[in-house]
């Protein structure tokens, strides 16, 4: 096989193994109170990961750029209005006038 | 990116419909790119793809049926579908969530075939800003997500985890360590929370 195809299927297969682990392993039934009391604040926690990784880092290192204004300028009209979708049109077109000066 | 770490057009194609998941596959092709080996582009893409275990686990109690049906929808799980898909009360909502992975799929397949056979022709996604449009749509679910003042502290001690580790952890691990801000949980007053709103929940029906 060749490299690209190697990493191609090791990559589905990792993939797939990792997001069928959970509910393979802990699905269809009820579970104890200090479960669910963690995975309540599962989504909080991954989703501000995924914000400051994205908005505030550039690979492995801390960056703040035009992107951190424009996700901030999102979340501000988010925060206000309580529109996601004004949120995502803005933060993009923040972003690009930022870089296009 | 994929051509210049030696993919053909088709393996590009292929690889977005059958991995599914992008920032994955970015991390592998990077790690080909600069030279390194199939083993080392697999253990990229694995530990990108991290994050979806404790995304997985959380999914889990909402899921109905055998190992292998429950096994199949867990592959629906990317971010956006995921974030979107969440209640507040922890559980989720299927149909949103297997809705929006289906839409985002065949938009993610079509987008890479674009990209793949004509992608010299499009402009640089970065100049239109469309780096910004996740992290601003996470945003927006964050703020929807996170109402208590226990949800807004773990939230901020998640960002701060992700952030510490983002100079010293490979790509990826920074988000699954911050999932563990969620182990807050275990305290008695946050359970204590949970059963009283599982309470009133009960009354209310």
């Amino acid at each position: 096989m060749s490299t690209g195809a190697t990493v191609i299927a090791g990559c589905a297969l990792v993939t797939f193994a990792i997001k069928a682990a959970g509910p393979v392993a802990l699905g269809g039934r009820e579970l104890p109170i200090w479960f669910t009391s963690v995975v309540v604040l599962l989504a909080p926690a991954l989703l501000a990961a995924l914000v400051a990784t994205q908005a505030l880092a550039d690979g492995d290192e801390i960056a703040i750029g035009a992107d951190t204004a424009g996700v901030a300028a999102g979340g501000l009209v988010a925060w206000r209005t309580g529109s996601i979708v004004a949120c995502v049109l803005l933060a993009p077109a923040v972003t690009a006038a930022l870089r296009a000066l | 990116m994929a051509q210049d770490a030696g993919l053909s057009k088709l393996e590009t194609i292929v690889m977005s419909a059958i991995v599914y998941a992008g920032s994955a596959q970015f991390s592998a092709i990077a790690i080909l790119a600069q030279g390194g080996g199939a083993g080392a582009a697999i253990a990229a893409a694995a530990l990108m793809n991290s994050r979806f275990l404790p995304m997985g686990v959380a999914l889990a109690p909402s899921l109905r049926g055998g190992p292998l049906k429950r096994g199949l929808q867990g592959q629906a799980v990317v971010d956006a579908s995921w974030a979107l898909a969440a209640r507040p009360d922890g559980s989720f909502d299927l149909r949103l969530l297997f809705g929006s992975s289906a839409a985002q799929y065949v938009t993610w397949v079509s987008g890479t075939a674009i990209g793949a056979l004509w992608g010299g022709a499009l402009g640089d996604p970065k100049e239109l800003g469309l780096d910004a449009l996740f992290p601003a749509f996470f945003v927006a679910l964050l703020l929807n997500e996170a109402r208590s003042g226990r949800a807004r502290g773990v939230a901020a001690l998640g960002a701060l985890i992700a952030l510490l580790l983002v100079p010293v952890a490979p790509a990826g691990v920074p988000v699954l360590v911050a999932s563990f801000a969620a182990l807050v949980g275990l305290t008695r007053r946050a359970r204590e929370a949970v059963l009283e709103s599982q309470e009133a929940e009960g009354e209310a029906r």
